[in-house]
Formats: structure tokens, sequence, C-alpha cells
């Protein structure tokens, strides 16, 4: 059996999914979290059923890319769970009847009950379902209240088939509904109304996103330091050195396995960023370097996320992103991307049109760094000063803006307006908050840790056999001329191919400069996406956009580096 | 006693804090301008800011259609999105989108 969870954006759906399956994904606080459908089982007594959890859609009519993933789903569905905004009744009700009119049975899941109560809002559940001809349910998908009514319910689901004649006459039966069913009754202003309104305000609006900003960068910067310091080089430094040292005396010091494993010995010791065995550096950047600013960065996107403020900070930038060919809410996956590139490119569905898909990708994979390429510079490049790090995003965010701004003039089409649902602001539920952190956490450690490892042990191997050597002189006339480096910076380029944080890592023992540790650095984040962003692009935009985004990545980089190595 | 006064504005010209009924939501078609060829249809003023297809039905979608009590409650400077209430729901709408909802405002001063 196929259960299908169906709803307008953001009214819970991955909630729902979460709880019904313990299957974990991410649920945000935002309209678009879900750009596909995501699979998980629930048993029904002896039966296996298989639960979808859908995008979220306003009509059956659909608009963007993920709305269309949503109707054409609703084909092999079984039975429906439409997940209703208890809060928003009557446009929720719109989709009910909408649904009510296909051929597939439906349960009303009556979402967010707990938020109807502090709004004023009354709904006559009994009246409802008698109204409705199906059973509703209400529920509270992040505390998991009403969920076991909802799963005993389920056998009950009909489908009605009724069907209208246009949507003037079925948004006049969601009135009538409506009107026998909810009253509304006194209410007191919560202190996130307050909050709602202050950052609405043109001005107010602006000044909270500074403040949001900035107190983002600082936590992030706050919780990454202190878990590198505290944590994860202590326990390299006093743990696991001795045994590598131990190891590496029983290896006798050298050879072919001491190299594979351990690596160089720099001065007789290890040095996590230069000897580049796959104990030593291998184990060393994803879990010392880069997972502090994994937990750290989403930490603080988990909180933006959940508390709402996204789709906020979409309107403020709009203007902005109109002059790049996009409308303010690419920015919610262009934020996505500082984390990791590879849903940031999936989260470009939420936008409507295949122009904006294409420059927002573009952009994305130029000028926005991941996570684990950001935390690799902030230690490597921040060694030589904050300024050469700031040279390196200054560099990163100017460029973004002006290859938008080209693209928005060489793309054919135009940028539709923003037209978005703002969320309420709402406290994060914590414990969803934290499920989320340690799904992306390991999510990351398991895709990045086989890579970086795989890597590692490659560049070992190729570096044994001499491939470098030979692929570094090939390409010295552009690496040295145009851009100033050795000739040995080449293969951390092509590593950054496989992953950009080892790559930045082989750059750390050929001694740079700092200027040159920008160039390299700034050029390794625009050059190439990794291979799993373009795995993405190509699935996303289709082989010959991810061509021609591909051709801008390059051309991009080279020009950058060149004007930098000029300037600099 | 002073007789409430009603007049029609678009979203975009409504202040802040005003509330009244959407009367009508123009469709797109008299926004196709500049079909010249060239530079200014891709790059005109009505090219940058046009909303995308079928913005009528997303609207009526997202609940806003004639008949509805709305309320505004931000706009952005730059001629940016403007934000709107209806029933418990907010809605950011551009510029360009809030000057084609015609609302009825409520005006009892």
């Amino acid at each position: 059996m196929k259960i299908l969870l169906m709803g307008n954006p953001n009214v819970g759906k991955s909630a729902l999914f979460s709880r019904l399956t313990g299957t974990r994904i991410i649920a945000s606080n935002y309209p678009g979290t879900t750009v596909e459908f995501t699979r998980g089982y629930l048993k029904l007594g002896e039966e296996r059923a298989e639960v979808i959890d859908v995008p979220g859609t306003y009509t059956l009519e659909p608009t963007t890319k993920a709305e269309e993933v949503s109707v054409e789903m609703l084909k092999d569905g079984d039975v429906v769970i439409d997940v209703v905004d208890a809060t928003n009744l009557e446009r929720n009700l719109n989709l009910t009847l909408q649904l009510l009119e296909r051929r597939v049975p439906v349960i009303v899941a009556l979402n967010m009950w707990d938020d109807t109560r502090h709004r004023g809002i009354n709904i006559d559940v009994a009246k409802l379902e008698e109204l409705l001809g199906v059973p509703v349910v209400p529920t509270v998908a992040v505390t998991g209240q009403g969920i076991r009514e909802l799963v005993d319910r389920l056998p009950e689901a009909v489908a009605s088939q009724t069907t209208y004649s246009s949507s003037d006459e079925r948004w006049a039966k969601v009135g009538s509904i409506v009107s026998q069913t909810q009253w509304l009754s006194h209410r007191h202003h919560t202190w996130c109304e307050v909050l709602e309104d202050v950052s609405n305000h043109p001005v107010g609006g602006a000044f909270i996103a500074l403040l949001v900003l900035f107190a983002t960068f600082w936590v992030i910067r706050f919780i990454g330091e202190s878990i590198i310091g505290y944590v994860t080089d202590p326990l390299f430094g006093w743990l696991w050195t001795p045994l590598l040292m131990k190891l590496s005396l029983a290896l006798g010091s050298g050879g072919f396995l001491h190299s594979i494993l351990i690596g160089k010995l720099i001065g007789g010791e290890i040095d996590y960023f230069q000897s580049f065995g796959l104990l030593s550096t291998g184990l060393y950047i994803p879990f010392a370097a880069v997972l502090p600013y994994i937990v750290s960065f989403y930490l603080a996107l988990g909180i933006l996320e959940d508390i709402g403020y996204l789709p906020r900070l979409a309107v403020l930038m709009d203007t902005l992103m109109h002059r790049l060919g996009l409308h303010g809410y690419a920015i919610i996956p262009t934020i996505l991307g500082l984390g990791c590139n590879v849903p940031a490119v999936m989260a470009t569905r939420i936008l409507e049109s295949r122009r904006e898909r294409f420059i927002a990708a573009t952009l994305i994979s130029i000028g926005v760094p991941c996570a684990a390429l950001q935390a690799m510079i902030i230690g490597l490049v921040g060694q030589q000063g904050v300024q050469y790090v700031a040279m390196v995003y200054g560099s990163l965010f100017v460029s973004w803006v002006i290859i938008g701004f080209i693209l928005n003039r060489a793309v054919r089409g135009f940028s539709p307006e923003l037209l978005v649902e703002i969320p309420p602001y709402r406290l994060p539920p914590w414990r969803v908050t934290g499920e989320k952190l340690w799904l992306r956490m390991s999510g990351f450690i398991k895709e990045a840790l086989p890579i970086v490892l795989g890597a590692v042990l490659v560049v070992n191997i190729l570096y044994t056999l001499g491939v470098f050597d030979f692929i570094a002189n090939i390409a010295a006339p552009i690496v040295s001329g145009l851009l100033g480096l050795p000739k040995e910076t080449v293969v951390a380029l092509v590593v950054g191919f496989l992953r950009k944080d080892v790559a930045v890592g082989m750059l750390a023992p050929l001694s740079l400069t700092a200027e040159q540790l920008v160039i390299s650095s700034t050029v390794l984040a625009m050059l190439f996406p990794c291979v799993a962003t373009f795995v993405i692009l190509a699935r996303e935009l289709g082989g010959r956009d991810m061509l021609k985004a591909t051709g801008v990545m390059i051309a991009a980089a080279l020009i950058v580096g060149g004007l930098q190595n000029l300037i600099l | 006693m002073i007789m409430p006064e009603k007049r029609q504005l678009t979203l975009g010209q409504m202040k802040v804090g005003q509330t009244g009924t959407v009367v009508q939501v123009l469709s797109d078609l008299g926004f196709i301008g500049h079909r010249g060829s060239g530079f200014m249809r891709r790059h005109g003023p009505g090219f940058m800011r046009r909303h995308g297809p079928g913005f009528v039905q997303r609207l009526e979608a997202l609940g806003i259609r004639p008949g509805k009590k709305v309320a505004k409650v931000s706009s952005t400077l730059f001629r940016g999105p403007v934000t709107l209430r209806v029933d418990n729901a907010e809605v950011a709408v551009g510029f360009g989108m809030a000057n084609r909802i015609i609302v009825e405002v409520d005006t009892s001063t």
C-alpha cells in the first residue's frame, strides 16, 4: 500500500513523515523545504505500508518543478493523508477539495492543532468531518500528538469524488465549510508576533537582518573554534598522535606502507596538515578540521530555518537578487550552499523558471563555498592572517554579484517576481532541530569520509607513480603564467574535483606565500564544483546547461585568479 | 457620524497597516509590452519585473482572490516586495504584482 502525505507547503508534512515512519528527514519552518519525495515505511497490522513525503503544493495545477513532482505522485497513491494547517483552514481546504475530486481515498490530518488555541481559532472537528465526508484527526506532528489516532483511522479513509464545475464554485464550498466549522475568539499578541512586526518594517527589518547575520557568523565561528580548540585538537594531539608515532616506529619510519598510512614526517613529527597519510591527514581533515564547522554551521542554519527567518531574508534581498536574474527566494538555496552545494542545487527547484534554476545553480557552484571548503580555508589561510581569509570571501562575493549581473543580461528570458508565503515565527522545536543537526552531521561523515580517504589514497599512489609531475608540467603555463602559482598547485586543483577540503589540504606542503594561498583558494572554490555537485548539476540542469555552467565556472575562475595575481 | 468612505487602491498604493477587500486581480496580459526586438525586449523594464506564468491562479491558490479581506503588513525600499496578511497567513508579493491587486480600502476616519 502506498500512503501519500500531501498538503500546502510548510504545514508539517516532513515532521509528520518522521513521526509516522521513524525515518528522519529534514523538516524546517519555510515553504519549499522538501523538493523531492522521500519514502519510508509504516507497520499497519501485518502489512508494511509505504509512506511518501510529497513536496508541498497549493493546488493540483502545478506552478513550480517541486509542485509538478507532487501532482505526478498522486497517480500512484493508494491513500492520501492530506496534511492541513489548522490555522489556515480556508486556503488549505481548497487543496483538500481538489484532492477529494480525485479517485483516491483521503484522510485529513488537522496539523498544528496546538497553534490554533493561542491564535484564538476554534474548529468543530466533528462537524468538519461530517461536511468533508472523510476522517479528520487533529495532530501536532512535532510533539507526536494525534499520530496514533491518525494511524488507527487510516482504514476509514474514503474517496468522495465530488466535482466542482469551476474554482469559484470550489471556493464557495470552502467558504461555507469554514463558516460552519470555525469561529474566532479574542486573542493576545504573542511576543513572536511583535518580533514579526519589527522585522517587517523596512528599516527595522534591515537592522534585524544585519544583527542576525552578524550573530550567526559569530556563533558559527565561536562554536567551530571551541570544538576544534577544546575537543578535536586535544583528542588528536594527546591520543592519536602518540598512537600514530608508535605505528610509525613499527613501520620503520618510512617505506611504501608508511607513506600511505602515515605519510611524510615533518621534522620527525606528524603534521596533520602536511603529512598526508590515510591515518593522519585523511582522518584529521574530516573529523578535526571540517566536522566542527559542519556542526556549528548546521546548528545555526537549523535554528534560523526553524524560527522561520529565511523567507523574511528573501523578501529583504529581493531587489538585489533581481539584479542577478533571480528573485529573493533564491537566497535560500544560496544559504544552503554554504553548507553543501549538493542540497543547494536540488533546492533551486523552488524557483519557477528554468532560467532562474540555471543562474542560481551556476552562481552557487561558482561563488558559494561549502562548509568543508570554508573550514579548510579558515584553517589554512587563517594562519596567515584574517585579512587573507577576508580577501578570499570578498573575491567570491564580488564574483558572485558580477557573474549574476552578467548572466541576467546574457541568458534569455526574465526573472519572475517573488510570490511566497511568509511563515510565522516559531520557537524551534528543539528535539526536531537537534535531530536535523544529527542527520546532517552523520550525513556528512557517511558521504565525505570514504571520499576523503579515497582521495588521500589515490593522491599518494599517483604521487609515487609520478603521474602528478606529468599533469603539473602540462598545466604549468596557465598556472604559473596566469595565476602566478607554482606548478604543483595544479595537483590540488585537480583533486578539488574529488573533495575541496582535501584539495586545500594539499596546498599546505607547498609553502605558498599568503597571496598565493588567497589565489589558489579562490580559484579552487570557483573552478569546478566537486564531483557530487557535478552529478546533481547534470541531473537538475541537463547535460547541455551543465556544460554551459562549467564553461562559465572555468572562465570566471581563471579571470578572477588572474586579476588577483595582478593586484596582489 | 462619519460615513465610511470607500475607495479603490492597488495593494502597492495602500499604506502599511491599512485593510481592505480585494476587488480584482488584473491578469498578466497588459504587461507583455516591449515587444521590440533585441536589447529592450530582453532587458527593458517590463521584462525585468514580470510575473511568472498564471500569477492570478497562483495568487488564488494562496487565498488572495476577489472578496477576501487583506491587510498590508509591510513594504520594502526600492520597489521591493509587499507583504500582506490574508486570514492567518502572510504572503510576500513582488511590487509589480502588488500593483495588479486592486483593493477596496476600509477607511473609517
